[in-house]
């Protein structure tokens, strides 16, 4: 895949490292969070055919961690956006 | 001398000869010819045998999609196997060897298989070797699959890589590729046009990058394409291109189709291109007495040459006429054919040589690689391109474009009864095979392909898939396209691992980190490991010493006077900021925000699941800075997860993360003598216990150097870990040596260091832990209680893990005192349930208490204490806790 770092530009899938899958709320504190919430957190993703976002990091390069909007089928990446910013709307 | 070699036509050098060397018999052929070729030209056709049936084959192509004739050349190291002999360059001295047969290719005891054939049905291995079990069987089959043998020496060739971007990149120079690249280049693009065939040499284009004898083997993702060259330039074996295009053009061409009759895989029955081929571009001749099978107009043109270079064309077998091949004859080449002529009468005739064209299909391999969709055309009888992908487009044959002058009637109707009518000749899939998978209800095509081994062989299926789907549709009242096909996978030939490999072979695969004193430990007789991805010394060995016994001489140097140790790869991490305390709070299992500056404290992390990952001393050197230190192959990996937490949860936070290790060397004072030394080196630093005590941490001038002096210990000994600038690190560990040497001191290895820590029930990331520790395991029961929502905090309330059942870190005293207790010995469980109750993980025979020394993770260990285990190799050791050596520590606090 060729993926558009937002800081450094187009590079090779081979300068990143993939983070799963992003925007994933981590539930504090730990007293109040039940079992079945963390596990959640923790384990249980939609894994989706189709769009999902995700966050990788330009580990070979500017070591910045962003989002992208990918398509898990035919690895389209339809946005690219800042790690706390919230997704774009896509044009149907 | 060459008896099929023609001087009317052939490109190649006549006034060259080679001599080369086939299966051990000596030949003659022209500079220009390939192996193929020169085989052909001196009346070769026995050439190779197929896989699994060994039954005997010769050329059937001229290209690439060679199914027949693998061969292996060179020797020890330089051997090369399984290369299609039509893609071999004929060179001076060239050794080849069929591949697959034993002893030789024309006593080939592998050909009983051929005479068993009734019982190698596809699917015969899954229904056969079912009973009792497939895995007794399994090593006997591998045994005898497989193709040629590979080197096992290494191999001396030398692998490029090179990578390219363009804005269009052309696969194939014929007509169709020549003018894609063309007006590619006319409207101002930047253009790679690639051809694996040597003898095609378009005119040089401006902005047009030729690439000669290279062939595209893969299509990946946004466009990247790899290729593999055979440099004519000799100075690589193979060069390995990845080339980044905007658009692709595949100009990749076509490949014809065998026809199918029986015993359409004897010897001299070749693809009448081929013939062709061998005769337009090497003066071939593929036989004298000619059969020509066709079902279309291409083979026309074929018939008129042959003709017309002094071969002869005895007959001409039409299937547009109804005329089929019925039989053919010859053990070890073709002697004469069967054929049922258009009146329907019987005719049996005379020839060496049977040309088939059983029609043509486009070469879509990589199209269908990049997601293409293929459709199948009735007008070309075969399946072309649905549509041009966004960036990826065929043009020319490969996308179908042939049609009008190609007249193809073909006919996938089969005879009930004849003898094998092979289909994927290299893997011997037969139409009886597909009749059978088509019986069992394997009609689908990706089952088809698997159940009959269909188009998996190393070939991929280039002149079979097509006959084989059209087959599977006429037997099931389909048309092929309503059959479909699979998905084309990389790579579209085969390619060498040396390709992929490139330069990064031997040391170079993974370069191991050296340190700072690098070479004054090999001056000092170090012996170097691999930690972790550094080289670092394991002993230092004196006079004709065994390890074993230098590791013992050091660790005593320790608890004796002084060791010297090379601290240099401990990683090292400046964590800066305002809310860096904040953050380190949240990145270790304990609190480091009550940490006084100028004072150090050990830390565990965990990750997000609570188990330990890292440990070591973190250093506060202000206020909003800290040292964070790291185990030596923690480094990279703890500084990566740091910023991961800080750029994507915590992203508010004020906090600069740098990796400092390599701008610092260390040599660390371990022993009694430290303190006498270092102050025999000259520092500002007040040394004293009271003014710099055990876990504290100076800045300040050692022997004229700025250093940073931490003292904590992994020895249990009084310790100074001195760092200096990196390319200062050498005078210092000079200077200090010198200093020890009236102390008897020496260097000390990574493997007294071990014995060291271990004496002293030091926990050694990654060798007393594993995936599954968590901090109560090692001990650390109370963190789960912090009110801070470290990372992995939450996952240790899970009941789960909070079982005091789970394997706990104590130490053994075994009770035979010169058995030392090995690692990874389980220990013998009391429960009829369990296997084990934990494993020994760290143990050496202990030079100063001359006893073994253990640590074991054990069931419930720590609510065990004083109980006697038994291991499984019967060993009896006691449970205990502490230290074994110096368990008050005050050898720290001198």
């Amino acid at each position: 895949m060729l993926i558009p770092c937002p800081f450094c530009g187009p590079r090779d899938m081979s300068e990143f490292r993939c983070g799963g899958q992003s925007a994933i709320v981590r539930p504090v504190p730990a007293q109040q969070v039940s079992d079945e919430a963390w596990s959640n957190y923790m384990f249980m993703r939609p894994n989706p055919r189709g769009v999902l976002a995700e966050r990788w990091v330009h580990q070979g390069g500017c070591g910045t961690w962003f989002n992208i909007l990918r398509n898990t089928v035919s690895h389209e990446i339809m946005a690219v956006y800042a790690i706390d910013a919230a997704p774009p709307e896509l044009k149907p | 001398m060459n008896v099929n070699r023609t001087d009317k036509c052939g490109m190649i050098d006549r006034n060259r000869r080679l001599w080369f060397r086939f299966n051990g018999r000596d030949y003659m052929g022209y500079a220009g010819d390939t192996l193929a070729s020169a085989l052909l030209a001196n009346g070769v056709r026995l050439a190779g045998r197929s896989f699994k049936l060994h039954r005997p084959r010769g050329l059937m192509t001229a290209g690439v999609e060679e199914v027949n004739v693998l061969v292996s050349v060179g020797t020890g190291g330089a051997t090369t196997t399984n290369l299609r002999a039509t893609e071999v360059d004929l060179v001076e001295g060239l050794d080849a060897r069929t591949v697959n047969v034993w002893p030789s290719l024309r006593f080939d005891i592998g050909a009983i298989n051929d005479l068993l054939a009734r019982f190698f049905k596809a699917g015969f291995y899954y229904k056969t070797f079912m009973w009792p079990d497939w895995h007794l069987y399994e090593p006997l089959i591998r045994h005898a699959a497989g193709l040629g043998r590979p080197a096992i020496e290494p191999d001396p060739a030398r692998y490029e890589h090179q990578t390219h971007h363009c804005d269009v990149l052309v696969i194939g120079a014929g007509q169709a590729g020549v003018e894609a690249a063309s007006q590619a280049a006319q409207s101002g693009a930047r253009v790679i046009l690639v051809e694996q065939e040597p003898s095609i040499q378009p005119l040089p284009q401006a902005r047009v990058l030729f690439m000669s004898r290279t062939t595209a083997i893969a299509y990946y993702d946004h466009n990247l394409v790899l290729l593999t060259e055979r440099p004519a330039d000799g100075l690589a074996r193979e060069r390995f291109h990845q080339v980044r295009a905007d658009r692709i053009i595949l100009a990749t061409g076509t490949f014809e189709r065998p026809l199918l009759f029986p015993g359409n895989d004897r010897p001299g029955i070749m693809l009448a291109s081929a013939a062709k081929t061998y005769a337009e571009r090497f003066g071939a001749l593929a036989g004298r007495q000619i059969v020509l099978a066709t079902n279309n107009t291409s083979s026309d043109e074929v018939a008129f040459l042959m003709a017309q270079i002094g071969a002869q064309i005895v007959a001409t077998i039409d299937w547009r006429c109804g005329e089929r091949i019925l039989k053919t004859m010859g053990r070890h080449g073709v002697k004469a054919v069967l054929y049922r002529d258009a009146r329907g009468k019987s005719q049996k005739i005379a020839c060496d040589a049977v040309l088939m064209s059983g029609g043509w299909n486009p070469n879509v391999q990589l199209f269908s690689q990049a997601g293409g969709k293929l459709t199948y055309d009735p007008l070309i009888a075969s399946f072309r391109p649905a549509a041009d992908l966004p960036s990826v487009s065929c043009v020319g044959a490969a996308n179908g474009d042939f049609a009008p002058d190609y007249g193809i009637t073909a006919d996938w109707t089969l005879p009930e009864d004849g003898g094998k009518i092979f289909v994927d000749f290299q893997n011997d899939a037969t139409v009886a095979d597909i009749r059978q998978a088509a019986d069992e209800n394997f009609r689908s095509v990706e089952h088809l392909k698997r159940y009959t081994t269909l188009g998996m062989a190393v070939d991929q299926g280039k002149t079979a898939n097509v006959n084989a789907l059209a087959i599977m549709g006429s037997l099931t009242g389909q048309s092929p396209g309503e059959v479909g096909t699979t998905r084309f996978r990389p790579p579209y030939t085969p390619t060498s691992l040396g390709a992929f490999g490139g330069l990064y072979t031997g040391l170079l695969f993974k370069p191991y980190k050296q340190t700072p004193l690098h070479v004054a430990n090999m001056e000092a007789g170090a012996v170097f490991e691999d930690f972790g991805g550094w080289l670092r010394p394991a002993v230092y060995l004196r006079g004709g010493e065994s390890h074993h016994n230098a590791m013992r001489r050091e660790a005593l140097a320790v608890r004796n006077t002084i060791g010297l140790f090379d601290g240099s790869p401990l990683g090292k991490i400046a964590v800066v900021g305002p809310d860096a305390a904040l953050f380190l709070d949240h990145i270790y299992a304990n609190p480091m925000s009550n940490l006084a500056t100028g004072k150090a404290r050990y830390g565990l992390m965990l990750n997000e699941l609570g188990v330990v990952i890292d440990d070591g001393v973190t250093v506060r050197v202000a206020d909003d800075h800290f040292l964070v230190g790291t185990t030596s192959s923690g480094a990279d990996r703890i500084a990566l997860m740091m910023e991961e937490w800080l750029q994507c949860e915590w992203t508010t936070w004020r906090v600069l993360i740098s990796p400092v290790t390599t701008l610092w060397g260390n040599v660390t004072l371990s022993g009694p003598k430290a303190r006498d030394v270092l102050v025999s080196l000259g520092s500002d630093i007040d040394l004293d216990q009271e003014a710099f005590p055990h876990m504290s941490w100076r800045q300040g001038k050692i022997a004229g150097m700025d250093a940073r002096v931490a003292r904590v210990s992994f020895t249990g000994e009084l310790t100074f870990e001195i760092s200096v600038a990196s390319d200062q690190t050498e005078m210092l560990w000079d200077l200090s040596s010198a200093a020890a040497k009236p102390f008897s001191g020496a260097p000390i290895g990574i493997n007294a260091w071990n014995l060291l820590r271990l004496e002293k029930s030091f926990l050694h990331i990654g060798a007393d832990t594993d995936g599954t520790t968590l901090p109560a395991d090692i001990g650390w029961t109370k963190v789960a209680n912090r009110d801070v929502d470290f990372v992995g905090r939450r996952s240790l309330l899970w009941t789960c893990n909070q079982s005091p059942d789970r394997l706990q870190l104590v130490g053994l005293a075994a009770h035979d005192p010169l058995k030392v207790p090995p690692i990874g010995m389980a220990v013998k469980s009391m429960d009829p349930h369990r296997r084990t109750d934990g494993f020994v993980t760290s143990s050496e025979m202990s030079p100063s208490l001359n006893r073994p020394v253990t640590l074991a993770m054990v069931r419930a260990g720590r609510a065990r204490i004083g109980e006697t285990i038994t291991l499984m190799n019967g060993q009896t050791c006691q449970i205990v806790s502490g230290a074994a050596y110096d368990p008050e520590g005050a050898r720290l606090y001198v």
